[in-house]
């Protein structure tokens, strides 16, 4: 009976409130700029109005007579501060072009908005008042915007690269030499299509902000940052200054949001540690806005040319893809790899006999950078399948969800050796779609369709869907290894029982509105029997959390969660040692419940965890040669990527006089495994379908020939408010993964990878009657009224 | 961004306003609601030497029954205009638009005599004031003067007024039972309209105005005399662009605006007349 009642509700898979929001809903939550930090210079960069320009001159002396103004540099001042350049992380073939990037700009600027000066001053308006002042001299070069003259190098942009071609990564896969080739020839069916995913600006609610604050004795030195990677940052900030890595400290305070933008090392983290070790002062940074949108990554900007082959039963036989990929001006930290992290989805969620054939080619631009975006390389792939797909089944005349049903890797088939190589841990790609398809009404809306979709009709009805896989989790190291990735896929734990049976847990996840705090301390009370409000999770503070690989890739619960559940499991073999030697049984009697050691048989022999913790703190009496305390530490290497997959839904209605279109209804079915907690679960699917369904609908980075970012604002960005988007429907399916003890998949990302392909394949299904095969993203009313106007033109011509 | 410096000056009555302005000359500013001003200086595109804020001005924010029309204090927030019975009873047409400019924020600190002041094309009320045949009152050192909404707008964010004169009141005819529409094109809800009408009918009588269809409010004149002469709505809707020059932006190139402008006319005319 005392068991029953002493045993705390179960924790894990309820939707317990995050922890976090109190704080961050009511303003108390601070932000690196929210940091008081006195006697701080004010850091402001002067940035290239050119898209492509030589840097003939930089006179400052105008700044430095602006009260207040301490210092003002050229990038030629600050030419013998750096050890290193800044760091790509991730060179993804043996001869890719990487051009030297220094965190202000000597001789060329090569992007708008590239720094090519700086100015310090004791007040943030008097360095931005003087930044205004400095004069540069710019030679003017011609922009190179597009990808495919980019790479004609017909302007070449890097004069010692000679080539705007940065690399040709190749993945060929065939069961017997020129398979590809002989499906291609022998198909039923072959679809050759081809899109563009425009550029994406990642717009985090929290612009970036840096503070680095120098000890005034021994060299230590502390930076702020609104990062995802403190850890990483640490080490490659180390490397590119030179600064002995023990005495640097990176912390984040609250971060708001990131969507892969802060997984970098950004040219202001390297100038304020510059600087603040130069003038023994703190230095500190926050970015504007408008600096936002050129001075922080973007993300997609690829072209796609997809190919499939197909049998007669519209089985596919083989899979073509070329890319061309937009690295920006520089390689930021993983801008390389950013394609190549979809390189092996692009055969989807089917099943795909050895006839993969993908190459990826990428360029320079006179573009800012680009680098991981939520999904990072996954969304691209998932979009050129699954629209792909929808054009195979307009070819063949049938319904696309009886495609799709056709080619699915099967229940059965998990765990499924994928030709890639790769396995993927477990899935039920049926299960998904049919729960998606009830939850659409997908018969429903057909029928409708067919009764609203007359020639003529103004509003006009069409769905559409994408089933994808993501790729999460990214491990174990060796297989990094062997995609050229200079870090692990490790994570890092310590779970530490406190005398009075409080529980601190140190992970080296880096949290940046994922709810983690809440996360973790339920994965912690489920396994050792404690509350959540028990338990205090540190994190993001180099000093406090020196391992850990940081937050990015939908990685934080399939690695960092997990190896939290392992160092648990270590407590509990250490506790169990101890009441073993207290209740004079043997370790094998005993059983471990709602936080207490019972002899199996005997419950009324038992000892609770608190008195153990109490017992290995005052260690009085512990085992012969046990060590005090109660805690253990993990790192934890996983044998596999996590697999989580799903299915979206998307009806619209579409305006055929306007071209506007209504979402009527977004439904996404998900599968990540077991949840921890659902509402965190639907927080994650709520925001990635709406990131998703903005790059189908709204969102693009707009430049002109010049190179100039025509999109500068959140005027022009159109990033969608609430009253913009539907409400969603959920749904969800539980496939645990195999490969974890929690069962566990990521989702951070999920949501945006179905999102973009079910929205333009539904605007598609709701003018193919009117003859339109394609629709660019985004598909803003003007783009589908052209789509519209083209198709009616193609097709009255054809008549003629 | 960050404004370049400037001067503030506050005043607690349109004479002091005004006198506020001539003494400080070229470069001084009225600042109303700041929803337009502001984002300008911001961007560093308006750099006022000195700001004179009437959003104080308390006596200037009013809606009244003037018999046969209602004014308005310049002053007067959107919100305001929006949730006024009065309006809703007698000029409906320009309560609903106000509830379409921006978004609740923009609607609170924003107000009528700033929106019209400010002259922007792409604004709401400049073109809706404009199809009710509002005549708006402005105050300067030498005493006050009436502006026909029609005569105000000369240019890109360019009105009648001198720089010394300030917008006190808009007087709007009562609509007397007039069927309406306004119909707002964009691609977010908080945004300016890519193409936006206000419409009103009673009997041979119309007014149509379109948002965003050239450097200034336009009046559809050619709409309303097909109508006057017994054309068709969707004959008469095809004369919708016959007055404007419409530009292109990200969001529309001239072609596909004339084209939202004929359909949006269509659309606002059929709602008038149902
Ligand atoms: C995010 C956002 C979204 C918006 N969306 C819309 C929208 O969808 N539709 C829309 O119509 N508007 C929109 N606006 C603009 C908004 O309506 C502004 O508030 C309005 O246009 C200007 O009013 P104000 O009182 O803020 O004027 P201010 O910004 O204070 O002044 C504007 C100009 O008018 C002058 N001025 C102001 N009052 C007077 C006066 N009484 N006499 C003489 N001169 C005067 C000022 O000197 C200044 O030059 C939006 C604004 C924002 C910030």
């Amino acid at each position: 009976m005392t068991d029953l009642q002493d045993r705390p509700a179960a924790v894990l898979g309820s939707r317990l409130l995050r922890r976090e929001d109190p704080a961050l809903l009511t303003g108390e939550a601070k932000y690196t700029n929210d940091l008081n930090v006195p006697g701080a210079l004010h850091l402001v960069v002067v940035r290239s109005p050119y898209a492509h320009a030589r840097i003939t001159s930089v006179d400052v002396s105008a700044a430095l007579d602006v009260p207040g103004v301490v210092a003002a540099y050229s990038g030629a001042d600050l030419a013998t501060v750096w050890a290193a350049p800044m760091p790509c992380a991730w060179p993804v073939t043996a001869d890719m072009k990487n051009p030297a990037h220094y965190p202000l700009a000597v001789g060329k600027a090569a992007y708008v908005g590239d720094g090519v000066a700086c100015v310090l001053a004791t007040s943030d308006t008097a360095a931005r008042d003087a930044a205004e002042l400095i004069d540069v001299q710019y030679e003017p070069l011609e922009a190179v915007v597009d990808l495919e003259d980019a790479l004609s190098d017909r302007v070449v942009i890097h004069d010692d690269l000679g080539t705007n071609k940065s690399y040709q990564w190749d993945l060929k896969i065939e069961g017997e030499p020129g398979q590809v080739d002989a499906a291609f020839a022998a198909a039923a069916y072959t679809v050759s299509e081809r899109y563009v995913q425009q550029r994406l600006i990642p717009v985090a609610m929290e612009p970036r902000a840096v503070c680095a604050v120098p000890q005034p004795f021994g060299g230590d030195i502390t930076m702020y940052s609104s990062t995802q990677v403190p850890h990483i940052l640490k080490v490659m900030s180390a490397l590119t200054l030179g600064i002995p890595e023990h005495q640097l400290r990176v912390v984040c305070p609250s971060v708001g949001g990131g969507f892969g933008s802060k997984l970098n090392v950004y040219a202001e983290e390297l100038l304020c540690l510059a600087l603040a070790r130069k003038h023994g002062v703190p230095v500190r940074w926050n970015e504007t806005r408008s600096e936002n949108h050129v001075a922080t990554i973007q993300g997609r900007g690829q072209i796609q040319h997809i190919e499939l082959a197909a049998d007669a039963d519209g089985k596919l036989t083989a899979v073509r893809v070329r890319l061309l990929a937009d690295m920006g001006a520089y390689l930021q930290l993983v801008t390389p790899g950013i394609p190549l992290l979809g390189a092996f989805l692009y055969a989807g969620v089917y099943d795909l006999p050895l006839a993969y054939d993908f190459s990826c080619t990428s360029v320079f631009t006179t573009l800012t950078p680009t680098d991981a975006y939520r999904g990072a390389g996954r969304p691209e792939a998932t979009y050129a399948i699954e629209r792909a797909m929808d054009a195979l089944a307009d070819t063949m005349g049938i319904d696309p969800m009886e495609l799709r049903q056709r080619n699915f890797i099967r229940k059965e088939q998990f765990p499924y050796t994928a030709m890639t190589g790769l396995v993927y841990d477990s899935g039920d790609h049926e299960a998904a779609a049919s729960k998606a398809a009830e939850l659409a009404d997908y018969a429903g809306v057909r029928a409708r369709q067919a009764a609203q979709n007359v020639p003529g009709a103004k509003k006009v009805v069409g769905i559409g869907q994408a089933s994808y896989f993501e790729m999460c989790g990214l491990a174990p190291s060796r297989v990094l290894a062997s995609l050229n990735y200079s870090a692990g896929g490790w994570e890092a734990a310590t779970v530490r029982v406190l005398p009075t049976n409080k529980i601190q847990v140190v992970t080296g996840t880096a949290p940046h509105g994922q709810g983690h705090e809440t996360s973790w301390s339920m994965i912690v009370a489920e396994k050792l029997g404690v509350s959540p409000d028990d338990v205090d999770v540190l994190h993001s503070d180099t000093a406090i959390a020196p391992l850990g690989l940081d937050t990015y890739g939908s990685r934080s619960l399939p690695v960092g969660g997990v190896a939290i559940a392992m160092a648990c499991d270590k407590v509990i073999d250490k506790a169990k040692k101890i009441a073993a030697h207290q209740l004079e049984a043997d370790e094998a009697d005993l059983e471990f419940a709602a936080g207490t050691f019972s002899v199996k048989g005997t419950p009324d022999r038992s000892l609770p965890l608190a008195a153990i913790a109490f017992e290995a703190f005052t260690a009085h009496n512990l085992p012969d040669g046990m060590e005090p305390n109660l805690e253990a530490h993990t790192t934890y290497d996983p044998p596999n990527f996590s697999w989580p997959f799903g299915t979206h839904i998307c009806t619209v209605e579409v305006d055929t006089e306007t071209g506007h279109v209504e979402v009527l209804q977004y439904v996404a079915v998900d599968d990540c495994g077991v949840q921890v907690n659902p509402l965190i679960v639907e927080g994650q699917v709520h925001g990635g379908v709406i990131q998703g369904l903005a790059q189908a609908l709204f969102e693009e980075a707009v430049y002109d020939s010049d190179g100039n970012l025509k999109s500068g604002t959140l005027a022009e960005y159109l990033v969608p408010a609430a009253s913009d988007v539907p409400s969603l429907t959920l749904g969800h399916t539980v496939t645990p993964s195999p490969t974890n003890q929690l069962g566990v998949k990521g989702i951070g990302e999920a949501g945006t990878i179905g999102a973009a392909p079910a929205v333009i394949n539904a605007i598609v299904d709701a003018l193919s009657h009117l003859g339109v095969r394609d629709m660019p993203m985004p598909a803003s009313p003007h783009t589908v009224w052209n789509a519209i106007n083209a198709a009616q033109h193609t097709t009255n011509g054809a008549s003629k | 961004m960050i404004p370049a410096a400037f001067d503030y000056v506050r005043a607690t009555s349109a004479d002091e306003a005004i006198s506020l302005i001539g003494e400080h000359g070229e470069d001084a500013k009225f600042l109303a609601g700041g929803h337009s001003l502001l984002p300008l200086m911001k961007l560093r595109l308006a750099q006022p030497s000195v700001l004179v804020d009437i959003g104080r001005v308390s006596d200037l924010s009013y809606i009244r029954d003037a018999g046969d029309h209602i004014a308005i204090g310049a002053l007067t927030r959107h919100m305001d205009v929006e949730r006024s019975p009065l309006l809703a009873e007698h000029v409906p047409l320009l309560a609903h638009a106000a509830g379409h400019v921006g978004d609740p924020q923009v609607r609170h600190r924003g107000t009528l005599g700033g929106t019209i002041a400010h002259a922007d094309p792409a604004s709401d009320l400049p073109a809706t004031t404009l199809a009710l045949g509002a005549t708006y009152v402005a105050q300067g050192p030498n005493g006050t003067r009436e502006i026909a909404a029609a005569d105000f707008y000369q240019g890109f964010l360019e009105s009648a007024l001198a720089a010394d004169e300030m917008l006190t009141e808009i007087r709007v005819p009562k609509m007397g039972g007039a069927g309406w529409s306004f119909q707002k094109f964009n691609r977010r809800a908080q945004d300016w309209a890519i193409v936006g009408v206000a419409a009103w009918r009673r009997n041979g009588d119309s007014g149509v105005a379109l948002v965003n269809m050239g450097s200034t409010p336009i009046l559809a004149s050619s709409v309303s005399g097909a109508l006057a002469q017994g054309a068709s709505i969707a004959d008469a809707a095809q004369l919708a662009a016959a007055e404007a020059e419409p530009q292109s932006d990200l969001n529309a190139s001239p072609e596909y605006r004339v084209h939202l402008a004929k359909v949006l006319v269509r659309r606002a005319l059929e709602q008038a007349s149902a």
